[in-house]
């Protein structure tokens, strides 16, 4: 037998968190100082699960590299999907039929949905409520299996195409989102009873976690995590993009900086989702879903591209420098959890390993995503 | 001190509404689908794993173009095709005739570059999910012993 | 005096074999309870109703080999389970369930049951510190904090209704309460008005003393991995969880008799044994339903709740009744 371990006063200890751990929600490693059930200083270990999606990027045709983007973050991945094309399409002056945006957007949103829905589940899961996951995960059901009969997938699509869409949606697919609408509305309205007024889980997220809008800018933090600290900053509305400008929707911007900000942020972003797709589907135009003109092989010009996307994380950016050839010179990928992540370390000093684990879930870390 | 005892009471109400719910839910018919035992029906534009479609002769329609092979990202695809010499019109002509399409299942990513690119229409998505081994080798399919299977 | 021993002795027997069933069919009960909220079946392929899941799961768990980790205090390591399960065995012994069907009545069975009672904290401080791991020490500090700030307020509450019948006798206090459902304890009586609420402390603490959700904070699988049994696999698992539900039973049991009437039945129909397993049992739902459906709370959050709601409310009532009682 070794001998116990004597702790003096004032001393602390290491606890690895991660990479195997129920909080982290993947691979994950979170080195702690601890002082007791107090943490002295956290920092995130990454590179578990890097995939070498940029290089990928540089070896393979802009084709060819679409399904990479899905995997990166496997919950929302339209949203990822979504910036490469528009990037592509825009760097080769590809013009993209309305209708096929209109779907872009539409399938964008109810995936924005259906990652928001999984994060608020495993969120309340975190904190130790079961149930919720379970309604949650059936209501994000029905999205999969919207998006699978559009699709064909159901977590990594691979549905949008330079120059429009891989195939139409058909009028079971409108039915289906339409019913869909006011269920979730309704599944909302249980939300916000079961879980958002429930005292405990409000003492467990109000004041905790504090991040201040300096804070968020000093690391680039973006999505609800910057929204709920007050800063008012969305891709879609700030740098629009696709058919966004003529939806009606607004940004939920909370300024308490806490836990309960960012959860509320989220929140209210599924109900403007939901708004998005109401409206996306009242004026879906008709037409064809694919470009007339279009090279088979997509060459670049010689330059430097970049477009930003707003995902269910926050701001997602894409660049690509090229050298006119048929693959990217450099192929960089901005993952905003990477930004939003870092924020864990500095924010979480002092506080007990509870609050700080219901902290790291308010920030929606996809690990596959921060590593690439 | 009202605040305390609001606090109390608000705190109270909010886990009496919680617990209102749970009943609720409690007496909803379940929702899973039990799933050895049950299965649901793959939607129309399900992609499993490509699969050679046959023509009217049960021949693969493709005609070892390498199309597919070249565009998929992720270099699954092997194909083997010997020349054969076939009388058309009385004259004899040299004829690709494809002899192996081998599918890397294992690393198939499913983005459908390979059916998109080909112009003969010759693959198509499968419908198949339960895949499960802990062999590696039994993804490595052999499409067109799949194919000829299927045939008899 | 023989006979007493061997009484005693018969009763542990019945004891550990009620303890069992019930804790292996709690554990169903709850999976399919579990599970009817969330909205699935729960298991139900072993047997009707999966009514065979929990024999078989035993003898998953009693097949498995025992791990110690490297470095464990072997002794406290493999103590610890064992002093999880014989407190909640011991405790039933003096549990009356009917009448007549009590093993061994005592004058102050109240009092022994508290005393094994916190037994239990100190099975899990044994198991958190003798498994080794950061996780389980830091499980076991919160549950024994967790335990005492608890016991308080439990004992205060019951000491309420023990200066309403005078006894500390739990055959006395069910009786007292006899005839009729207006003369069980929760309902308020001249001598103490605010018997709901002592019933609810009393419920909370039962909660909190039995490390059940939303206090399982010894647990915490989403913080502390599986608290301090993260080290344990097959029996030794095994019995701290029997010892989870034998505990849960016991806290049911001991609200029932101090407030609910113990075996007496709501109107004087079919008194017996019946009335008070519904009513445990009505009890151990209402655990379950809490279970799943609360996050779970804070260590500083519980530990509010005791000393600045639940200790001073309790009290309150304990000086209130104590000078309603010398008033009337
Ligand atoms: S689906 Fe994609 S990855 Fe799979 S074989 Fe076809 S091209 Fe290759
Ligand atoms: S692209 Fe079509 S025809 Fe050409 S080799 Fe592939 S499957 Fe055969």
């Amino acid at each position: 037998m070794s001998a116990p371990i004597q702790l003096q006063p004032g001393e602390t200890f290491i606890l690895n968190v991660g990479p195997q751990h129920p909080a982290t929600h993947g691979v994950l490693r979170v080195k702690m100082e601890m002082d007791g059930e107090y943490i002295v200083k956290a920092e995130t270990v990454l590179g578990y699960v890097h995939r070498m999606h940029e290089k990928m990027g540089e070896n393979r045709t802009y084709a060819q590299y679409l399904p990479n983007l899905s995997r990166l973050d496997y919950l929302g991945a339209l949203g990822y999907t979504h910036g490469h094309v528009l990037l592509i399409e825009r760097a080769a002056g590809i013009e993209v039929p309305e209708r096929a945006e209109y779907i872009r957007a539409i399938t964008v949103e109810l995936n924005r949905l259906a990652s928001h829905l999984f994060w608020f589940g495993c969120y309340v899961m975190d904190l130790g409520g079961f149930s919720p996951l379970m309604y949650a995960l059936e209501d994000r059901e029905y999205i999969l299996d919207m998006l699978e009969a559009v699709t064909g997938a159901r977590l990594t699509y691979c549905y949008y195409r330079f120059g429009g869409l891989y195939n139409d949606v058909d009028d079971d697919f409108i039915e289906a989102a339409n019913r869909f609408i006011p269920r979730m509305r309704k599944s909302l309205k249980k939300y916000a009873a079961l879980v958002t007024g429930n005292i405990i889980f409000q003492k467990r997220l109000e004041g905790i976690g504090h991040i201040s809008a300096e804070m968020c800018r000093k690391y680039g933090a973006t999505g609800a995590v910057a929204r709920g600290s007050g800063i008012d900053f969305d891709v879609r509305k700030n740098e629009p993009y696709s058919v966004y400008p003529e939806f009606d929707f607004d940004i939920p911007v909370y300024h308490e900086c806490d836990s309960m900000a960012r959860f509320k942020v989220r929140m209210d972003e599924m109900e403007q989702s939901l708004r998005i797709i109401e409206q996306g589907l009242a004026k879906l135009p008709g037409g064809p879903i694919m470009a007339e003109k279009k090279p088979k092989n997509i060459k670049l010009p010689v330059g430097d591209f970049y477009q930003a996307v707003e995902t269910a994380r926050g701001s997602f950016g894409i660049r690509i420098v090229s050298d006119g050839d048929k693959n990217a010179y450099r192929l960089k990928l901005r993952s905003p959890t990477y930004s939003n992540m870092h924020l864990f370390d500095e924010a979480c000093e002092g506080m007990m390993i509870m609050d700080a684990l219901a902290f790291m879930g308010s920030l929606d870390l996809v690990i596959p995503e921060i590593d690439r | 001190m009202g605040g305390y005892f609001s606090d109390i009471f608000n705190g109270s109400k909010s886990l009496l509404i919680g617990m209102g719910i749970t009943f609720r839910e409690f007496f909803k018919p379940i929702v899973t689908v039990q799933y050895p035992y049950q299965t649901i029906k793959m939607s129309a534009r399900f992609r499993g794993h490509i699969e050679l479609i046959a023509d009217e002769e049960g021949k693969p329609k493709c005609v070892s173009c390498g199309m597919c092979e070249r565009a998929c990202p992720s270099g699954c695809i092997t194909l083997g095709s010997v020349s054969v010499e076939i009388e058309v019109d009385g004259k004899m002509k040299k004829k690709k005739v494809l002899s192996k399409y081998d599918l890397d299942f294992t690393k198939c990513s499913l983005c459908g570059q390979c059916v998109e690119n080909c112009n003969f229409g010759a693959i198509e998505f499968s419908k198949e999910y339960n895949l499960a081994s802990s062999n590696k080798e039994d993804f490595h399919f052999n499409l067109l012993k799949r194919l000829e299977e299927r045939n008899v | 005096m023989s006979l007493t021993v061997l009484n005693v002795i018969v009763a542990v027997v019945i004891a550990i074999g009620f303890a069992a069933l019930n804790a292996a069919y709690l554990v169903w009960a709850e999976r399919r309870g579990a599970a009817r909220i969330q909205r699935r079946p729960g298991p139900n392929i072993n047997g009707p109703f999966g009514l065979l899941q929990p024999p078989l799961d035993g003898i998953k768990l009693m097949t498995k080999q025992i791990m110690i980790p490297g470095g464990a205090d072997k002794i406290l390591f493999m103590v610890a389970p064992v002093l999880a399960m014989a407190p909640a065995i011991l405790s039933f012994v003096t549990i009356p369930f009917s009448e007549t069907i009590v093993a061994h009545n005592m004058d102050i069975g109240l009092l022994m049951i508290f005393a094994f009672a916190s037994m239990g904290a100190l099975a899990v401080l044994f198991a958190g510190w003798g498994s080794r791991n950061k996780y389980s020490v830091m499980a076991s500090v919160r549950a024994v904090s967790q335990n005492v700030s608890y016991e308080i307020p439990m004992l205060i509450t019951a000491i309420t209704v023990v200066m309403i019948t005078g006894s500390m006798d739990l055959k006395v206090i069910t009786n007292a309460q006899a005839g009729g459902f207006w003369h069980w304890n929760i309902f308020p009586s001249l001598h103490s008005p605010l018997m709901p609420l002592s019933f609810i402390l009393f419920f909370i603490c039962s909660l909190a003393e039995t490390n059940r959700a939303p206090f399982d904070l010894g647990e915490a699988e989403s913080e502390l991995v599986a608290g301090f049994h993260t080290e344990y696999g097959s029996m030794g698992f095994g019995l701290f969880f029997m010892g989870e539900y034998a505990n849960i039973v016991i806290g049911a049991s001991l609200t029932t008799i101090l407030f609910l009437g113990g075996w007496d039945c709501p109107f004087g129909l079919f008194p017996g044994v019946w009335w008070f397993l519904l009513k445990i049992y009505l009890l151990i739902a209402t655990f379950i339903w809490i279970r799943w459906t609360f996050p779970r709370t804070t260590i500083y959050g519980l530990l509010n709740l005791s000393w600045k709601i639940l200790i001073p409310l309790s009290l309150f009532n304990l000086l209130l009744t104590a000078g309603l009682l010398k008033v009337f």
